[in-house]
Protein backbone atom coordinates (compact mmCIF):
# COMPACT_ATOMS: atom_id res chain seq x y z
CA UNK A 1 0.00 0.00 0.00
CA UNK A 2 3.14 2.40 0.80
CA UNK A 3 4.01 1.22 -2.30
CA UNK A 4 1.85 2.29 -4.39
CA UNK A 5 1.26 5.84 -2.44
CA UNK A 6 5.05 6.81 -2.95
CA UNK A 7 4.31 5.66 -6.87
CA UNK A 8 1.84 8.01 -7.26
CA UNK A 9 3.43 11.05 -5.23
CA UNK A 10 6.62 10.62 -7.21
CA UNK A 11 4.08 10.91 -10.51
CA UNK A 12 2.16 14.10 -8.70
CA UNK A 13 4.99 16.26 -7.18
CA UNK A 14 7.03 15.98 -9.72
CA UNK A 15 4.15 17.68 -12.24
CA UNK A 16 4.57 21.29 -11.98
CA UNK A 17 1.26 21.71 -12.84
CA UNK A 18 -0.74 19.11 -10.36
CA UNK A 19 2.38 20.59 -7.51
CA UNK A 20 0.71 24.01 -8.36
CA UNK A 21 -2.92 23.30 -7.69
CA UNK A 22 -2.66 20.91 -4.51
CA UNK A 23 -0.17 23.70 -3.19
CA UNK A 24 -3.12 26.50 -3.93
CA UNK A 25 -6.14 24.05 -2.71
CA UNK A 26 -4.52 23.94 0.67
CA UNK A 27 -4.02 27.98 0.79
CA UNK A 28 -7.89 28.22 -0.22
CA UNK A 29 -8.62 26.17 2.52
CA UNK A 30 -6.75 28.13 4.88
CA UNK A 31 -8.26 31.48 3.49
CA UNK A 32 -11.26 29.90 4.81
CA UNK A 33 -9.99 32.21 8.38
CA UNK A 34 -9.74 35.23 5.80
CA UNK A 35 -13.79 35.09 6.72
CA UNK A 36 -12.72 36.44 9.87
CA UNK A 37 -11.34 39.22 8.61
CA UNK A 38 -15.05 40.76 6.61
CA UNK A 39 -16.10 43.45 8.72
CA UNK A 40 -17.68 46.63 7.31
CA UNK A 41 -17.39 50.04 8.55
CA UNK A 42 -19.73 52.22 7.09
CA UNK A 43 -20.69 55.45 9.18
CA UNK A 44 -23.66 54.12 11.70
CA UNK A 45 -23.41 50.39 10.14
CA UNK A 46 -21.03 48.42 11.99
CA UNK A 47 -20.86 44.38 10.27
CA UNK A 48 -18.28 41.99 11.63
CA UNK A 49 -18.55 38.60 10.51
CA UNK A 50 -16.83 36.88 12.64
CA UNK A 51 -19.31 38.04 15.34
CA UNK A 52 -22.53 36.80 13.51
CA UNK A 53 -22.10 33.59 15.06
CA UNK A 54 -20.55 31.64 11.95
CA UNK A 55 -17.72 30.85 14.00
CA UNK A 56 -19.64 29.31 16.88
CA UNK A 57 -19.53 25.51 18.03
CA UNK A 58 -20.79 23.65 16.72
CA UNK A 59 -22.11 25.39 13.86
CA UNK A 60 -18.46 26.30 12.77
CA UNK A 61 -18.18 22.57 11.85
CA UNK A 62 -20.86 22.78 9.38
CA UNK A 63 -20.19 25.91 8.35
CA UNK A 64 -16.47 25.35 7.32
CA UNK A 65 -16.93 22.04 5.43
CA UNK A 66 -19.39 23.43 3.58
CA UNK A 67 -17.69 26.31 2.79
CA UNK A 68 -14.43 24.45 1.97
CA UNK A 69 -16.09 21.93 0.09
CA UNK A 70 -16.34 24.59 -2.87
CA UNK A 71 -12.51 24.04 -3.36
CA UNK A 72 -12.03 20.16 -3.82
CA UNK A 73 -12.84 21.68 -7.66
CA UNK A 74 -9.54 22.43 -7.50
CA UNK A 75 -8.16 19.00 -6.67
CA UNK A 76 -10.67 17.32 -8.74
CA UNK A 77 -8.78 18.63 -11.84
CA UNK A 78 -5.67 17.31 -10.39
CA UNK A 79 -7.77 14.06 -10.37
CA UNK A 80 -8.68 14.09 -13.48
CA UNK A 81 -5.30 14.90 -15.12
CA UNK A 82 -3.35 12.47 -13.26
CA UNK A 83 -5.46 9.68 -14.62
CA UNK A 84 -6.17 11.00 -18.07
CA UNK A 85 -2.97 11.73 -18.49
CA UNK A 86 -1.33 7.91 -18.49
CA UNK A 87 -3.47 7.82 -21.14
CA UNK A 88 -2.09 10.04 -23.11
CA UNK A 89 1.59 9.74 -22.20
CA UNK A 90 0.62 6.20 -22.91
CA UNK A 91 2.12 5.78 -19.33
CA UNK A 92 -0.55 3.18 -18.29
CA UNK A 93 0.68 0.84 -20.91
CA UNK A 94 4.28 0.87 -19.34
CA UNK A 95 3.58 0.55 -15.90
CA UNK A 96 1.45 -2.51 -16.93
CA UNK A 97 3.78 -3.76 -18.71
CA UNK A 98 6.45 -3.21 -15.93
CA UNK A 99 4.27 -5.36 -13.62
CA UNK A 100 1.73 -2.56 -12.10
CA UNK A 101 -1.32 -5.06 -12.16
CA UNK A 102 -4.70 -3.63 -13.49
CA UNK A 103 -5.93 -3.21 -10.12
CA UNK A 104 -3.02 -1.94 -8.44
CA UNK A 105 -3.09 0.78 -10.65
CA UNK A 106 -6.85 1.87 -10.03
CA UNK A 107 -6.13 0.99 -6.35
CA UNK A 108 -3.35 3.48 -6.33
CA UNK A 109 -5.26 6.34 -7.96
CA UNK A 110 -8.29 5.16 -5.05
CA UNK A 111 -5.42 5.47 -2.46
CA UNK A 112 -4.45 9.05 -3.89
CA UNK A 113 -8.18 9.68 -3.19
CA UNK A 114 -8.33 8.63 -0.02
CA UNK A 115 -5.29 10.66 1.14
CA UNK A 116 -6.77 13.37 -0.73
CA UNK A 117 -9.65 13.69 1.56
CA UNK A 118 -7.91 12.62 4.44
CA UNK A 119 -5.91 15.52 4.60
CA UNK A 120 -8.40 17.82 3.51
CA UNK A 121 -10.97 16.88 6.13
CA UNK A 122 -7.54 16.82 9.03
CA UNK A 123 -7.20 20.04 7.61
CA UNK A 124 -10.47 21.72 7.51
CA UNK A 125 -10.82 20.62 11.35
CA UNK A 126 -7.75 21.98 12.69
CA UNK A 127 -8.56 25.46 10.82
CA UNK A 128 -12.01 25.50 11.72
CA UNK A 129 -10.57 24.40 15.64
CA UNK A 130 -8.35 27.31 15.63
CA UNK A 131 -10.68 29.85 14.51
CA UNK A 132 -12.77 28.61 16.76
CA UNK A 133 -11.17 28.96 19.98
CA UNK A 134 -10.62 32.74 18.70
CA UNK A 135 -14.18 33.73 17.97
CA UNK A 136 -16.94 30.94 19.39
CA UNK A 137 -19.01 32.01 22.40
CA UNK A 138 -19.33 28.64 23.70
CA UNK A 139 -16.43 26.50 24.59
CA UNK A 140 -17.27 24.04 26.91
CA UNK A 141 -15.54 20.59 25.04
CA UNK A 142 -19.21 19.13 24.68
CA UNK A 143 -20.23 21.69 22.71
CA UNK A 144 -16.52 21.96 20.87
CA UNK A 145 -16.81 17.99 19.88
CA UNK A 146 -20.11 18.05 19.32
CA UNK A 147 -21.87 17.49 15.61
CA UNK A 148 -18.73 16.12 14.47
CA UNK A 149 -20.54 14.09 11.68
CA UNK A 150 -20.16 17.23 9.29
CA UNK A 151 -16.35 16.47 9.47
CA UNK A 152 -17.03 12.54 7.89
CA UNK A 153 -19.47 13.66 6.03
CA UNK A 154 -17.05 16.35 4.27
CA UNK A 155 -14.64 13.33 3.61
CA UNK A 156 -16.97 10.63 2.35
CA UNK A 157 -18.29 13.79 0.26
CA UNK A 158 -14.52 14.15 -1.26
CA UNK A 159 -14.18 10.60 -1.50
CA UNK A 160 -16.99 9.92 -3.73
CA UNK A 161 -16.71 13.46 -5.78
CA UNK A 162 -12.89 12.28 -6.26
CA UNK A 163 -13.65 8.71 -7.07
CA UNK A 164 -16.38 10.34 -9.90
CA UNK A 165 -13.51 12.10 -11.33
CA UNK A 166 -11.33 9.03 -11.44
CA UNK A 167 -13.70 7.44 -13.03
CA UNK A 168 -14.67 10.32 -16.06
CA UNK A 169 -10.79 10.12 -16.35
CA UNK A 170 -10.31 6.63 -17.06
CA UNK A 171 -13.31 6.52 -18.57
CA UNK A 172 -13.03 9.76 -21.32
CA UNK A 173 -9.48 9.46 -21.07
CA UNK A 174 -8.38 13.24 -21.86
CA UNK A 175 -8.86 15.69 -19.04
CA UNK A 176 -10.59 18.48 -20.51
CA UNK A 177 -13.07 16.14 -21.93
CA UNK A 178 -13.28 14.39 -18.69
CA UNK A 179 -14.09 17.60 -16.67
CA UNK A 180 -16.33 19.22 -19.46
CA UNK A 181 -18.29 15.61 -19.26
CA UNK A 182 -18.19 16.16 -15.19
CA UNK A 183 -20.44 19.72 -15.54
CA UNK A 184 -22.70 18.41 -18.80
CA UNK A 185 -23.36 15.32 -16.10
CA UNK A 186 -24.40 18.57 -13.12
CA UNK A 187 -26.88 20.10 -15.86
CA UNK A 188 -28.56 16.56 -16.71
CA UNK A 189 -29.00 16.15 -12.89
CA UNK A 190 -30.63 19.27 -13.04
CA UNK A 191 -32.87 18.35 -16.25
CA UNK A 192 -33.63 15.19 -15.05
CA UNK A 193 -34.69 16.74 -11.47
CA UNK A 194 -36.71 19.41 -13.06
CA UNK A 195 -38.67 16.79 -15.45
CA UNK A 196 -39.63 14.86 -12.52
CA UNK A 197 -40.54 17.48 -10.65
CA UNK A 198 -42.65 19.19 -13.50
CA UNK A 199 -44.60 15.98 -13.95
CA UNK A 200 -45.17 15.08 -9.92
CA UNK A 201 -44.37 16.95 -7.25
CA UNK A 202 -40.94 18.38 -5.05
CA UNK A 203 -40.96 16.14 -2.54
CA UNK A 204 -41.18 12.93 -5.17
CA UNK A 205 -38.20 14.76 -7.23
CA UNK A 206 -35.91 15.08 -3.93
CA UNK A 207 -36.54 11.69 -2.72
CA UNK A 208 -35.36 10.62 -6.39
CA UNK A 209 -32.92 12.85 -7.11
CA UNK A 210 -31.59 12.15 -4.20
CA UNK A 211 -30.38 8.51 -6.03
CA UNK A 212 -28.36 11.03 -8.56
CA UNK A 213 -24.43 10.51 -7.71
CA UNK A 214 -23.82 14.60 -7.50
CA UNK A 215 -27.24 15.31 -5.95
CA UNK A 216 -26.25 12.75 -3.39
CA UNK A 217 -23.29 14.15 -2.90
CA UNK A 218 -24.37 17.54 -2.45
CA UNK A 219 -26.93 15.96 0.06
CA UNK A 220 -24.37 15.00 2.52
CA UNK A 221 -23.64 18.54 3.93
CA UNK A 222 -26.84 21.25 3.33
CA UNK A 223 -26.38 25.03 3.25
CA UNK A 224 -25.73 26.43 6.50
CA UNK A 225 -26.78 29.62 5.61
CA UNK A 226 -30.59 29.59 6.79
CA UNK A 227 -29.20 28.54 10.22
CA UNK A 228 -27.38 31.54 10.86
CA UNK A 229 -29.51 33.29 13.88
CA UNK A 230 -28.96 36.72 11.78
CA UNK A 231 -31.08 35.23 8.60
CA UNK A 232 -33.30 33.60 10.90
CA UNK A 233 -33.88 37.08 12.14
CA UNK A 234 -34.86 38.42 9.30
CA UNK A 235 -36.84 36.12 7.69
CA UNK A 236 -38.72 36.09 10.76
CA UNK A 237 -39.44 39.76 10.03
CA UNK A 238 -40.56 38.90 6.56
CA UNK A 239 -42.50 36.52 8.02
CA UNK A 240 -40.85 33.68 6.77
CA UNK A 241 -40.63 30.66 9.26
CA UNK A 242 -37.32 28.52 7.86
CA UNK A 243 -37.01 25.17 9.62
CA UNK A 244 -34.95 22.79 7.62
CA UNK A 245 -33.63 19.39 8.05
CA UNK A 246 -29.86 20.17 8.25
CA UNK A 247 -28.24 16.93 9.83
CA UNK A 248 -26.39 14.29 7.81
CA UNK A 249 -28.19 11.42 7.00
CA UNK A 250 -27.10 8.04 6.90
CA UNK A 251 -28.70 7.45 3.94
CA UNK A 252 -27.15 9.74 2.50
CA UNK A 253 -23.82 8.28 3.47
CA UNK A 254 -24.99 4.89 2.35
CA UNK A 255 -25.74 6.43 -1.50
CA UNK A 256 -22.66 8.41 -1.83
CA UNK A 257 -20.45 5.10 -0.49
CA UNK A 258 -22.28 3.31 -2.92
CA UNK A 259 -21.34 5.41 -6.05
CA UNK A 260 -18.19 5.32 -4.88
CA UNK A 261 -17.47 1.65 -5.06
CA UNK A 262 -19.25 1.49 -7.93
CA UNK A 263 -17.27 4.23 -9.77
CA UNK A 264 -14.12 2.45 -8.41
CA UNK A 265 -15.29 -0.76 -9.35
CA UNK A 266 -15.98 0.39 -13.08
CA UNK A 267 -12.78 2.23 -13.52
CA UNK A 268 -11.27 -1.24 -13.00
CA UNK A 269 -13.53 -3.45 -15.02
CA UNK A 270 -12.78 -0.67 -17.83
CA UNK A 271 -9.31 -1.14 -17.38
CA UNK A 272 -9.74 -4.80 -17.98
CA UNK A 273 -11.98 -5.10 -20.47
CA UNK A 274 -9.55 -2.17 -23.27
CA UNK A 275 -7.02 -3.19 -25.03
CA UNK A 276 -4.50 -0.64 -24.29
CA UNK B 1 16.03 -26.36 -21.56
CA UNK B 2 14.29 -24.11 -19.57
CA UNK B 3 11.23 -22.68 -21.27
CA UNK B 4 10.51 -18.87 -20.60
CA UNK B 5 7.69 -18.45 -22.97
CA UNK B 6 5.22 -20.55 -24.41
CA UNK B 7 2.07 -19.08 -26.82
CA UNK B 8 -0.53 -21.96 -27.75
CA UNK B 9 -3.26 -21.23 -30.68
CA UNK B 10 -3.10 -17.24 -29.24
CA UNK B 11 -6.17 -15.53 -31.53
CA UNK B 12 -6.92 -12.24 -30.81
CA UNK B 13 -9.68 -10.57 -32.68
CA UNK B 14 -10.34 -6.91 -32.92
CA UNK B 15 -13.99 -6.32 -34.43
CA UNK B 16 -13.73 -8.35 -38.11
CA UNK B 17 -10.08 -7.92 -38.50
CA UNK B 18 -8.37 -10.53 -36.54
CA UNK B 19 -4.95 -9.22 -35.72
CA UNK B 20 -3.16 -12.91 -34.49
CA UNK B 21 -4.26 -16.44 -36.05
CA UNK B 22 -4.20 -19.38 -33.92
CA UNK B 23 -0.71 -18.55 -33.19
CA UNK B 24 2.15 -21.09 -31.15
CA UNK B 25 5.90 -21.15 -30.66
CA UNK B 26 7.93 -21.11 -27.26
CA UNK B 27 10.97 -19.01 -26.38
CA UNK B 28 14.02 -21.21 -24.43
CA UNK B 29 16.61 -19.48 -22.50
CA UNK B 30 19.46 -17.81 -23.69
CA UNK B 31 18.83 -17.38 -27.27
CA UNK B 32 18.14 -13.84 -29.33
CA UNK B 33 14.80 -14.44 -31.05
CA UNK B 34 12.94 -12.27 -33.69
CA UNK B 35 9.93 -11.82 -34.68
CA UNK B 36 9.74 -10.99 -38.11
CA UNK B 37 6.74 -9.65 -40.45
CA UNK B 38 5.10 -6.87 -42.59
CA UNK B 39 3.65 -3.68 -40.30
CA UNK B 40 -0.10 -4.78 -39.22
CA UNK B 41 1.22 -8.51 -38.77
CA UNK B 42 0.23 -9.09 -35.79
CA UNK B 43 3.54 -8.54 -33.96
CA UNK B 44 2.56 -5.73 -31.21
CA UNK B 45 -0.49 -7.46 -30.57
CA UNK B 46 1.57 -10.66 -29.86
CA UNK B 47 4.07 -9.14 -27.57
CA UNK B 48 0.73 -6.69 -26.12
CA UNK B 49 -1.25 -9.95 -25.49
CA UNK B 50 1.78 -12.01 -23.28
CA UNK B 51 2.09 -8.97 -21.76
CA UNK B 52 -1.00 -8.05 -20.25
CA UNK B 53 -2.04 -5.03 -21.83
CA UNK B 54 -4.12 -6.63 -24.73
CA UNK B 55 -6.89 -9.19 -23.99
CA UNK B 56 -6.72 -12.49 -26.39
CA UNK B 57 -9.59 -13.64 -27.67
CA UNK B 58 -9.02 -17.33 -27.28
CA UNK B 59 -5.86 -19.46 -26.82
CA UNK B 60 -3.30 -19.48 -24.25
CA UNK B 61 0.10 -18.46 -22.94
CA UNK B 62 2.20 -19.20 -20.26
CA UNK B 63 5.36 -17.54 -18.74
CA UNK B 64 8.20 -19.60 -17.42
CA UNK B 65 6.33 -23.22 -17.64
CA UNK B 66 3.37 -21.50 -15.58
CA UNK B 67 5.07 -21.90 -12.20
CA UNK B 68 3.94 -17.84 -11.55
CA UNK B 69 1.29 -15.61 -12.53
CA UNK B 70 1.18 -13.47 -15.68
CA UNK B 71 1.96 -10.91 -12.69
CA UNK B 72 4.63 -11.63 -10.98
CA UNK B 73 6.40 -12.91 -14.52
CA UNK B 74 6.01 -9.44 -15.48
CA UNK B 75 8.86 -8.58 -12.80
CA UNK B 76 11.36 -10.57 -14.37
CA UNK B 77 10.80 -9.28 -17.82
CA UNK B 78 11.63 -6.07 -19.10
CA UNK B 79 9.84 -4.86 -22.02
CA UNK B 80 9.97 -1.51 -24.48
CA UNK B 81 6.51 -1.53 -26.72
CA UNK B 82 6.59 0.81 -29.96
CA UNK B 83 7.03 4.22 -28.42
CA UNK B 84 9.14 5.04 -25.34
CA UNK B 85 6.53 6.02 -22.90
CA UNK B 86 7.75 8.16 -19.66
CA UNK B 87 6.39 10.95 -17.69
CA UNK B 88 7.77 13.70 -20.03
CA UNK B 89 7.63 16.33 -17.05
CA UNK B 90 9.76 13.82 -14.71
CA UNK B 91 13.68 13.48 -15.56
CA UNK B 92 15.56 10.28 -16.75
CA UNK B 93 16.73 9.43 -13.51
CA UNK B 94 12.42 9.99 -11.52
CA UNK B 95 11.40 8.19 -14.26
CA UNK B 96 13.80 5.48 -13.54
CA UNK B 97 12.95 5.92 -9.95
CA UNK B 98 9.30 5.25 -10.61
CA UNK B 99 9.92 2.45 -12.49
CA UNK B 100 12.03 0.90 -9.76
CA UNK B 101 9.47 1.00 -7.23
CA UNK B 102 6.82 -0.91 -9.57
CA UNK B 103 9.24 -3.31 -10.48
CA UNK B 104 10.42 -3.27 -6.08
CA UNK B 105 13.89 -2.92 -7.42
CA UNK B 106 16.41 -1.13 -5.40
CA UNK B 107 17.53 2.63 -6.41
CA UNK B 108 21.21 1.72 -6.68
CA UNK B 109 20.33 0.10 -10.21
CA UNK B 110 19.51 3.50 -12.27
CA UNK B 111 23.12 4.38 -11.85
CA UNK B 112 24.48 0.79 -13.31
CA UNK B 113 21.89 0.68 -16.25
CA UNK B 114 22.21 4.66 -17.29
CA UNK B 115 26.18 3.79 -17.96
CA UNK B 116 25.29 0.83 -20.16
CA UNK B 117 22.71 2.53 -22.71
CA UNK B 118 25.37 5.86 -22.05
CA UNK B 119 22.91 8.13 -20.50
CA UNK B 120 24.47 9.14 -17.09
CA UNK B 121 25.60 12.37 -17.66
CA UNK B 122 21.93 13.33 -19.19
CA UNK B 123 20.24 11.95 -15.80
CA UNK B 124 18.57 15.52 -14.36
CA UNK B 125 17.34 16.29 -18.11
CA UNK B 126 13.64 16.16 -18.32
CA UNK B 127 12.31 12.99 -20.81
CA UNK B 128 10.64 15.28 -22.94
CA UNK B 129 13.76 17.43 -24.10
CA UNK B 130 15.41 13.75 -25.13
CA UNK B 131 16.00 12.93 -28.70
CA UNK B 132 14.07 10.21 -30.23
CA UNK B 133 17.79 7.96 -29.62
CA UNK B 134 17.97 8.71 -26.19
CA UNK B 135 14.37 7.79 -25.47
CA UNK B 136 14.81 4.88 -26.89
CA UNK B 137 17.76 4.15 -25.02
CA UNK B 138 16.38 4.96 -21.26
CA UNK B 139 13.27 2.96 -22.31
CA UNK B 140 16.21 -0.21 -22.91
CA UNK B 141 17.40 1.42 -19.24
CA UNK B 142 14.81 1.08 -17.68
CA UNK B 143 13.45 -2.56 -19.09
CA UNK B 144 17.27 -3.74 -17.85
CA UNK B 145 16.45 -2.38 -14.37
CA UNK B 146 15.07 -5.84 -12.85
CA UNK B 147 17.98 -7.65 -14.67
CA UNK B 148 15.19 -9.51 -16.58
CA UNK B 149 15.58 -12.82 -17.68
CA UNK B 150 14.05 -11.85 -21.12
CA UNK B 151 14.21 -8.69 -22.56
CA UNK B 152 11.13 -7.65 -25.16
CA UNK B 153 12.03 -5.04 -28.02
CA UNK B 154 9.29 -3.87 -30.22
CA UNK B 155 10.97 -2.12 -32.84
CA UNK B 156 13.68 -0.79 -30.85
CA UNK B 157 14.97 1.22 -34.09
CA UNK B 158 12.31 2.27 -35.99
CA UNK B 159 12.29 6.53 -36.62
CA UNK B 160 16.21 6.34 -35.81
CA UNK B 161 18.79 7.41 -37.72
CA UNK B 162 21.96 5.61 -38.62
CA UNK B 163 23.67 6.51 -36.11
CA UNK B 164 21.04 5.77 -33.20
CA UNK B 165 20.22 2.27 -35.08
CA UNK B 166 24.17 1.34 -34.46
CA UNK B 167 24.01 2.55 -30.95
CA UNK B 168 21.07 0.69 -30.21
CA UNK B 169 22.02 -2.64 -31.98
CA UNK B 170 25.53 -2.82 -30.15
CA UNK B 171 23.73 -2.41 -27.28
CA UNK B 172 21.26 -5.04 -27.73
CA UNK B 173 24.27 -7.37 -28.50
CA UNK B 174 26.59 -6.52 -25.17
CA UNK B 175 22.78 -7.43 -23.38
CA UNK B 176 22.91 -10.55 -25.42
CA UNK B 177 26.49 -11.31 -25.09
CA UNK B 178 25.76 -11.53 -21.50
CA UNK B 179 23.17 -14.56 -22.31
CA UNK B 180 19.93 -12.19 -21.43
CA UNK B 181 17.13 -14.20 -23.53
CA UNK B 182 15.88 -11.43 -26.00
CA UNK B 183 12.92 -11.16 -27.79
CA UNK B 184 13.38 -8.84 -30.95
CA UNK B 185 9.91 -7.79 -32.78
CA UNK B 186 11.03 -6.00 -36.34
CA UNK B 187 10.10 -5.68 -39.70
CA UNK B 188 13.63 -4.80 -40.58
CA UNK B 189 14.89 -8.34 -42.54
CA UNK B 190 18.85 -7.42 -41.27
CA UNK B 191 18.03 -6.61 -38.17
CA UNK B 192 16.70 -10.00 -37.45
CA UNK B 193 19.78 -11.27 -39.28
CA UNK B 194 22.11 -9.25 -37.31
CA UNK B 195 21.43 -10.05 -34.11
CA UNK B 196 19.07 -12.91 -33.56
CA UNK B 197 19.20 -16.64 -33.78
CA UNK B 198 15.55 -17.84 -34.18
CA UNK B 199 12.77 -16.25 -35.66
CA UNK B 200 9.35 -16.25 -35.91
CA UNK B 201 8.11 -15.00 -39.05
CA UNK B 202 4.51 -13.69 -39.23
CA UNK B 203 2.11 -12.20 -42.01
CA UNK B 204 -1.56 -10.93 -41.12
CA UNK B 205 -1.32 -12.78 -38.42
CA UNK B 206 -0.31 -16.26 -39.04
CA UNK B 207 2.83 -18.18 -38.57
CA UNK B 208 4.32 -18.79 -41.53
CA UNK B 209 7.99 -19.87 -40.28
CA UNK B 210 9.46 -20.39 -36.93
CA UNK B 211 13.27 -21.87 -36.45
CA UNK B 212 16.67 -21.03 -36.78
CA UNK B 213 17.26 -17.79 -38.59
CA UNK B 214 20.28 -19.82 -40.99
CA UNK B 215 17.54 -22.87 -41.29
CA UNK B 216 15.49 -20.24 -42.85
CA UNK B 217 17.45 -19.66 -45.55
CA UNK B 218 17.43 -23.63 -45.78
CA UNK B 219 18.79 -23.47 -49.90
CA UNK B 220 22.11 -24.54 -50.67
CA UNK B 221 21.98 -21.78 -53.66
CA UNK B 222 21.55 -22.52 -57.49
CA UNK B 223 23.36 -22.85 -60.59
CA UNK B 224 22.85 -20.61 -63.72
CA UNK B 225 23.95 -21.98 -66.90
CA UNK B 226 23.97 -22.06 -70.55
CA UNK B 227 25.48 -24.73 -72.85
CA UNK B 228 24.48 -25.85 -76.22
CA UNK B 229 23.17 -29.07 -76.14
CA UNK B 230 20.15 -28.04 -72.99
CA UNK B 231 17.94 -31.20 -73.21
CA UNK B 232 21.04 -33.82 -72.49
CA UNK B 233 21.83 -31.27 -69.75
CA UNK B 234 18.61 -31.16 -68.58
CA UNK B 235 18.09 -34.85 -68.37
CA UNK B 236 21.72 -35.35 -66.46
CA UNK B 237 20.29 -32.44 -63.89
CA UNK B 238 17.36 -34.57 -63.68
CA UNK B 239 19.16 -38.09 -62.95
CA UNK B 240 21.26 -36.49 -60.26
CA UNK B 241 20.62 -36.51 -56.66
CA UNK B 242 21.80 -33.26 -56.11
CA UNK B 243 18.99 -31.19 -57.85
CA UNK B 244 15.51 -30.86 -56.47
CA UNK B 245 14.14 -28.00 -58.93
CA UNK B 246 15.07 -27.03 -62.63
CA UNK B 247 13.86 -24.25 -64.70
CA UNK B 248 14.24 -23.00 -67.89
CA UNK B 249 13.95 -20.08 -69.09
CA UNK B 250 14.79 -18.74 -72.48
CA UNK B 251 18.29 -20.60 -72.53
CA UNK B 252 18.88 -20.27 -69.50
CA UNK B 253 18.57 -23.68 -66.91
CA UNK B 254 18.59 -22.54 -63.02
CA UNK B 255 19.18 -25.90 -61.34
CA UNK B 256 18.67 -25.67 -57.26
CA UNK B 257 20.61 -27.79 -55.16
CA UNK B 258 19.83 -30.13 -52.56
CA UNK B 259 23.11 -30.30 -51.09
CA UNK B 260 26.13 -28.33 -50.57
CA UNK B 261 28.15 -28.69 -53.85
CA UNK B 262 30.84 -26.04 -55.25
CA UNK B 263 30.87 -24.46 -58.95
CA UNK B 264 33.79 -26.53 -60.00
CA UNK B 265 32.99 -29.35 -58.92
CA UNK B 266 29.17 -28.97 -60.61
CA UNK B 267 31.70 -27.77 -63.81
CA UNK B 268 34.00 -30.69 -63.75
CA UNK B 269 31.14 -32.93 -63.56
CA UNK B 270 28.91 -31.70 -66.80
CA UNK B 271 32.27 -31.52 -68.70
CA UNK B 272 32.49 -35.28 -67.46
CA UNK B 273 29.56 -36.01 -68.73
CA UNK B 274 30.29 -34.09 -72.57
CA UNK B 275 28.67 -30.58 -71.62
CA UNK B 276 30.52 -27.67 -71.89
CA UNK B 277 29.22 -24.79 -69.93
CA UNK B 278 29.45 -21.39 -71.85
CA UNK B 279 28.11 -19.33 -68.62
CA UNK B 280 27.96 -20.74 -64.97
CA UNK B 281 27.13 -18.88 -62.06
CA UNK B 282 26.64 -19.78 -58.65
CA UNK B 283 24.15 -18.00 -56.38
CA UNK B 284 22.37 -18.41 -53.10
CA UNK B 285 18.51 -17.05 -52.61
CA UNK B 286 18.85 -13.64 -50.40
CA UNK B 287 17.18 -13.38 -47.14
CA UNK B 288 15.06 -10.80 -48.39
CA UNK B 289 13.76 -12.80 -51.31
CA UNK B 290 13.12 -15.66 -48.78
CA UNK B 291 11.29 -13.43 -46.49
CA UNK B 292 9.46 -12.01 -49.85
CA UNK B 293 8.38 -15.37 -50.83
CA UNK B 294 7.47 -16.27 -47.40
CA UNK B 295 5.32 -12.85 -46.92
CA UNK B 296 4.22 -12.27 -50.33
CA UNK B 297 0.67 -12.40 -51.20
Amino acid sequence: MLRLLQIESIKLWNNRASKFLIVAYFVLLLSIALIAAVRFDIGPVKFHLAEQGIFNFPYIWHFNTYVAAFFKLFLAIVIVSMTANEYSNKTIKQNLIDGLSKWEFIYSKFLTVLSFAAISTVFVFTVSLILGLFYSDFNEMSIIFSDLQYLLAFFIKLVSFFSFCLFLGILVKRSAFALGFLFLWQILEGLFYMVIRWQSDGATAASISQFFPLDAMSNLIKEPWTRLSAVKTVAGQIGEDISRDYAVHWYSIAIALAWTALFIYWSYALLKRRDL
Amino acid sequence: METILNIRNLTKKFGYLTAVKDLSFSIEKGNVYGILGPNGSGKSTTLGIVLNVVNKTKGSFEWFDGKVTTHDALKKVGAIIERPNFYPYMSAEKNLDLVCKIKGVPREKIQEKLEVVGLYDRKDSKFKNYSLGMKQRLAIASALLNDPEILILDEPTNGLDPQGIHQIREIIKKIASNGTTILLASHLLDEVEKVCTHVVVLRKGEKLYSGRVDQMVASHGFFELRCKDRDKALSLLRESHAFKDLKEENSTITAFLNEPMEAEAFNKLMFDNGIILSHLVKRKESLEEQFLTLTGD
